[in-house]
């Protein structure tokens, strides 16, 4: 028998028992259905992230002084004032895998515009720091070299800053703000960056140079971290090593000594965060394909009722001339097709999910290819091995047997 | 497959049974259905068989149709030889040789007649769509069902239903109908009704084995040939054959 009455047989078969059909698919529409949309928020998630910490610098590494003991106490990393400018100066001169370096410190405060204020941090940093953390200037310029070297008071501030002390739009460049009773000089206002995907708002702060804040601010002459970036996100690991090995030669550390510092990178977070993101995906889809393996024993279990009921029709079909594989392939079709169908309104309703999720709970989601194939592919499996034990049993039927069944 | 056709008298041999035996295992028992049952069909002929339950006229059946291999003999259908066939060459003689009417009509439901008698066609590959539908379109005029084409099988009477499956029996050119207990189910009047239908078919030159427990169908047909205990106690030719034609018009007319 030819394909085109194979496929006809079974379309009628369907639209004799067309509720019992379409009970039969939901199995398959709703395991579908949720592998596409849990694979799409759970890619979707793990993209926000990645893209999030890539505009935040996916390639930072960050020094802060870390732990240590004097004469058995041991002290907590702020209390630390183990980092020194040298430090700054061998990590900027001495590696190869760092490109730019940035010395921090900073502290928060109120910052006063006439009769606006709000809290907010300020962080003493150099030139490079914009382009580790991948700041721009929108209005006005950076603070300069000669800045830096001569101390002088000018800041740049983030748009959240700006918005509070100038809410009636004017120009802050040139103003002059003052924070913890310092004035500072504005010379540019950073573009907004948004939120991270910490949920910090990373335009609400001030950067001005770092000896400014270290002289006049805080009085101190240590640095409370470096920042930094790799030449590349793919040599940060050898970043670390270089640094680590310039401060633990800077430190006199002696070999079985812990580090006096602590060194992290974006690259790292990145990693974590994508990899609780891969899990949860996982999960999800594996919730999601044990319901396509639900709705797939529900094609088995109808199609077992369904060789049953029309036992008489296979013994009258094999008296009249059908081969075994002429029923084998009668039922197989009728299962592919449920699947099939099943999975083609499972990946409409999936997708329908998924932008739904997106539009109504801004959820980001991302919807790959290849899991509308891989589930589509599944699905139609689902069918042809869901669906070949009963047909193999109705193709063995003994056509005796079978046309006198009641 | 070898067709080697057998002529006797100008008359050609459309079944040779020689010394059929069947045996059936159940448990350690062995039931011989069949002992040693011997006869030939030429065509023309409209042949009864008949039996009471035990006699292994359903064993006989199953083997002339095909469905069943008998463990001993010969059987040749058409001058092709049955017994050394698979399945599926099996499955092939009977879609090309044999017409099938069953008691219990087995009409494919929510079917129309048809597309019920494209059936056997839709296993034959050399037919196109088209040519299936002319054929059954034909067989179902032959039978008198020309005005009910498209009717479903649920909304036709016993004996409508009963000559689709006629129909159907005919659509392949078979070389042999088969019927089992083809009136089993119907009233005595549409039970006439469906005999007139195999008389014509006889005198139009069909071959028809007629399997049934009734005698008085015997009285119809043209050879009757009567089972006991697995063997054929009686081959009998009958030379006054009774016309259903004037049975039927004989009946009491029927009140609606």
């Amino acid at each position: 028998m030819n394909a085109a009455n194979l496929l006809k047989i079974a379309l009628r078969a369907l639209a004799n028992n067309k509720m019992r059909g379409f009970l039969t698919m939901l199995g398959i529409i709703i395991g579908v259905g949720s592998v596409i949309t849990m694979l799409a928020i759970g890619q979707g998630s793990k993209r926000s992230i990645q893209s999030q910490i890539s505009e935040m610098g996916s390639n930072v590494i960050t020094i802060q002084p870390g732990g240590d003991t004097r004469g058995g106490v041991r002290l907590s990393a702020s209390e630390m004032e183990n980092l020194k400018l040298q430090d700054y100066y061998d990590i900027r001169d001495q590696t190869r895998y760092v490109s730019y370096v940035s010395p921090t410190v900073n502290t928060s405060g109120q910052v006063v515009y006439g009769a606006n204020n709000r809290p907010t941090t300020v962080y003493g940093v150099n030139d490079d720091y914009m382009e580790i953390r991948r700041y721009s200037v929108d209005d006005g310029s950076v603070f300069t070299a000669q800045d830096i070297t001569t101390a002088a008071k000018v800041c740049v501030i983030g748009q959240t800053v700006a918005d509070d002390l100038f809410p009636n739009g004017d120009n802050p460049v040139g103003k002059v703000i003052r924070f913890n009773k310092i004035p500072f000089r504005i010379v540019g206002v950073l573009k907004s960056k948004g939120y991270n995907s910490m949920g910090m708002d990373q335009d609400d702060l001030i950067l001005a140079p770092y000896t400014t804040i270290q002289k006049r601010l805080l009085a101190i002459t240590h640095l409370q971290g470096i920042t930094c970036s790799a030449i590349d996100e793919k040599y940060t690991q050898e970043a670390i090593e270089e640094i680590s090995e310039i401060l633990r030669t800077n430190h006199k550390l002696r070999p079985t000594d812990d580090d006096d510092f602590r060194i992290r990178s974006t690259q790292e977070l990145s990693e974590m965060l994508t990899s609780t993101s891969d899990m949860m995906t996982i999960l999800l889809a594996a919730v999601a394909g044990i319901s396509l393996l639900v709705g797939g024993i529900g094609i088995m279990n109808i199609m077992y009722v369904s060789v049953t009921e029309r036992t008489r029709e296979i013994g009258l079909r094999m008296s009249i001339g059908a081969k075994g594989i002429d029923i084998l392939a009668q039922f197989l079709i009728e299962s592919i097709l449920i699947s099939i169908t099943g999975g083609i309104i499972g990946v409409l309703l999936g997708v329908g999910a998924a932008v739904l999720v997106n539009v109504i709970v801004h959820f980001p989601i991302y919807i790959q290819p290849w899991s509308v194939i891989l589930s589509f592919a599944v699905c139609t499996f689902t069918g042809v091995f869901f669906g070949w034990y009963p047909a193999k049993k109705a193709a063995q039927l003994d056509p005796i047997d079978a046309i006198r069944y009641e | 497959m070898a067709e080697n056709v057998n002529m006797e008298n100008g008359r050609r041999e459309i079944i040779r049974l020689e010394n059929i035996t069947r045996d059936f295992h159940v448990g350690e028992e062995v039931v011989h259905a069949l002992r040693g049952v011997s006869f030939t069909i030429y065509e023309g002929e409209f042949v009864t068989i008949m039996g009471t339950s035990g006699s292994g006229k359903s064993t006989l059946l199953n083997t002339l149709g095909c469905l069943d291999t008998p463990t001993k003999g010969e059987y040749y259908l058409d001058g092709v030889s049955v017994r050394t066939m698979g399945k599926n060459a099996r499955a092939t003689l009977r879609n090309r040789k044999i017409g099938f009417v069953f008691q219990n009509y087995n009409l494919l439901p929510k079917t129309t007649a048809v597309e019920n008698v494209e059936l056997p066609l839709m296993y034959n590959p050399s037919y196109s769509a088209a040519a299936r539908r002319q054929k059954a379109t034909e067989a179902l005029i032959a039978v008198g069902l020309g005005d009910r084409l498209n009717h479903k099988s649920n909304q036709m009477s016993g004996g409508q239903m009963q000559r689709v499956a006629i129909a159907r029996a005919l659509v392949n050119d078979p070389a042999v109908i088969l019927a089992d207990e083809a009136t089993g189910n119907l009233d005595t009047r549409t039970s006439f009704e469906i005999l007139v239908l195999f008389q014509r078919l006889h005198t139009e030159g069909r071959t028809i084995i007629f399997v049934t427990h009734n005698p008085e169908i015997a009285e119809y047909s043209s050879r009757n040939i009567r089972l006991r205990d697995g063997r054929v106690i009686s081959d009998t030719h009958n030379d006054m054959i009774l016309s259903a034609q004037e049975a039927l018009a004989a009946l009491p007319k029927s009140e609606d």
